[in-house]
């Protein structure tokens, strides 16, 4: 076991090392993408909306710009690390080595973690030059910042897993994780949708995230925390399975 | 003592149909330098893929000091290192990060990690070059950072898949007495190669691979003995019922119009023909018996003039 310690936390550096390496690839353009939005959708056109439940509208918008900005990084180190290493079989450095294939997922897993982490810190910090952060409850913002970033970065790799080319690697987030996250209510409440709509955003799991981040930041949220957790952890399950027996199965990196 | 490696029917079909191995049995024993030759296409690269869990298997059953790698895979990874064909290393990393990254994958703290990486790329004439990334480096120096790699948690089986392909032959010289060392401390190699002369040169037994199909497995040097021998096959003017004796040649009576006669390359044929002459038989025609071997031999050379 301490052998296998040793490699988890050497899968977790190199991650680490990657991303920090290319810093300006990976922890600068979030921060200048959040700056934009705070200009003009928090104090240009924010200005002339109305309070949302009771908060500014730059304040509404604050949590669901730092969570977007924590789940694409996650996402998105995952993705092109592990496609990355399939691209030029380095992954055949873990494959061969005497490591169990739960414990390489969760090295690459805390790896995208760690990027979401250092973006959504930086992009708090940007955040905060333009409103007054609260924290209502410290204890749900770090929950759901954790799960939510495990849950992305999973998604990141079984994306990966699949990929057969730099452009698999970018159709996911355009025409997937970006829709949904827009629609997932970062810039309105859905009760400002129509009664169809409200039911329709129901089904989209980063509503949920993003609620049960902005109830941890700001005390409001349309949905229940309690079914919020529920499925950000169940959906957490289910990908950890599928990526463990995707790596068992060496689908997509085992002949 | 246990077998280094051992392969029972081993078997491969890739996804669109591919036969690549058709049931192959192999043994390499612990101490042995061994040589798995054959053509492009034979097989090599799918049966090292298998043993070092880069390749599934369709069948059959791998032992790896003992450990079967579908029952105990990690004790069966622990023993081998591998140096493949093609390079695989993060070519964005510098060199030292290479081995140090591979030999913490093994459980190799830090500290050891540090100071084996430093030995093997000294013993290796890379440490100059710890800090470059890989990308940057030679042919050749790529080559050496897989070796120096493959050796970072000290493996008691080192898997050499076509080392020297493409390596100049100074260089391939070098490698191969740094490979002999490796062996004379004990490490098991097991190395991949169409070069007859590199398995000569530094393999005690060796198995030919052609097709998917093991068709020799023996020690060098009756490998050698076999490829130093011919097989003529005369055709008889009068039939015989017992087969001549002629000093230095076995033969062997086909049927009475046929003999067949083993003949050592060295030796030449005259000496044959005045047996036969001497003995009253008289040859109508006379030809080379076609040998297996020896055509593979002939197309794994044309491969690699090619
Ligand atoms: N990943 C793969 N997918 C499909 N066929 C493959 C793959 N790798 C090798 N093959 C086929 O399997 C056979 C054996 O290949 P290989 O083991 O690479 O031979 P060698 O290493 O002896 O040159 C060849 O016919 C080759 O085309
Ligand atoms: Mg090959």
């Amino acid at each position: 076991m301490g052998g296998q310690w040793i490699a988890f936390q050497t899968i977790v550096i190199k991650e680490i090392r990657r991303f920090m390496r290319i810093w300006v690839q990976t922890v600068v353009p979030p921060m200048v993408v959040t700056t934009l939005y705070f200009i003009i959708f928090g104090n240009l056109i924010g200005s002339q909306i109305a309070p949302v439940e009771g908060h500014s509208y730059m304040d509404y918008i604050a949590p669901g710009i730092i969570l977007m900005s924590i789940i694409n990084n996650a996402y998105a180190n995952v993705v092109s690390s592990f496609y990355g290493a399939k691209f030029q079989r380095y992954v055949e450095e873990l494959l061969i080595a005497p490591i169990s294939d739960w414990l390489i997922l969760t090295g690459i897993v805390v790896g995208g973690v760690a990027r979401g982490l250092v973006v959504g810190a930086a992009v708090t910090v940007v955040a905060m030059c333009f409103t007054d952060l609260q924290l209502h409850s410290p204890l749900v913002v770090i929950a759901v910042v954790l799960l939510t970033a495990i849950l992305f970065s999973l998604g990141g790799f079984i994306n990966a897993i699949y990929a057969k080319s730099f452009d698999d690697i970018s159709i996911i987030p355009t025409f997937i994780l970006t829709p949904l996250t827009y629609l997932g209510g970062i810039f309105y409440s859905i009760e400002m949708l129509p009664p169809f709509w409200q039911q329709v955003s129901l089904f989209n799991p980063i509503l949920y995230m993003i609620n049960a981040f902005r109830y941890g930041l700001l005390g409001v949220s349309d949905v229940s925390l309690a079914g919020a957790f529920a499925i950000i952890s169940a959906t957490i399950a289910l990908l950890f399975g599928i990526s463990v027996w995707l790596l068992h199965r060496g689908v997509g990196v085992r002949s | 003592m246990t077998n280094a490696l051992e392969i029972s029917q081993l078997k491969k079909t890739y996804s669109h149909g591919v036969d690549a191995l058709k049931g192959i049995d192999l043994t390499v024993e612990e101490g042995d330098f061994f040589a798995l030759l054959g053509p492009n296409g034979a097989g090599k690269s799918t049966t090292i893929g298998i043993i070092t869990s880069l390749v599934n298997k369709s069948g059959g059953t791998v032992r790896v000091f003992g450990a079967d790698l579908d029952q105990q895979p990690m004790a069966a990874k622990r023993a081998i290192g591998l140096v493949p064909q093609e390079f695989n290393f993060n070519m964005f990393e510098p060199v030292e990060e290479v081995c140090i990254n591979q030999a913490g994958y093994y459980g190799v703290t830090p500290p050891v990690a540090r100071q084996r990486a430093e030995r093997y790329l000294r013993q290796l004439g890379l440490w100059e070059k710890r800090r470059t990334i890989a990308r940057a480096l030679s042919g050749g120096m790529k080559r050496r950072l897989m070796i120096a790699r493959a050796l970072v948690h000290e493996p008691c089986l080192l898997i050499l898949d076509e080392p020297t392909a493409g390596v100049d032959i100074e260089l391939r010289r070098s490698m191969w007495q740094f490979l002999r060392e490796v062996n004379s401390r004990g490490t098991t190699i097991i190395l991949t190669t169409h070069y007859l002369e590199e398995a000569e040169s530094l393999c005690r037994n060796i198995a030919i691979i052609d097709q998917g199909r093991i068709v020799e497995h023996s020690s060098m040097k009756e490998l050698l003995a076999k490829l130093h021998r011919e097989t003529l096959v005369l055709d008889l003017q009068s039939a015989l019922t017992t087969p001549p004796t002629l000093t230095g040649y076995p033969c062997r009576l086909v049927d009475p119009h046929t003999l067949e006669v083993e003949v050592e390359r060295q030796q030449g044929i005259n000496a044959l023909f005045s047996s036969l002459s001497q003995l009253g038989i008289e040859v109508t025609s006379l030809r080379n018996k076609s040998n297996r071997l020896e055509e593979l031999f002939l197309s794994m050379v044309k491969e690699v003039q090619e």
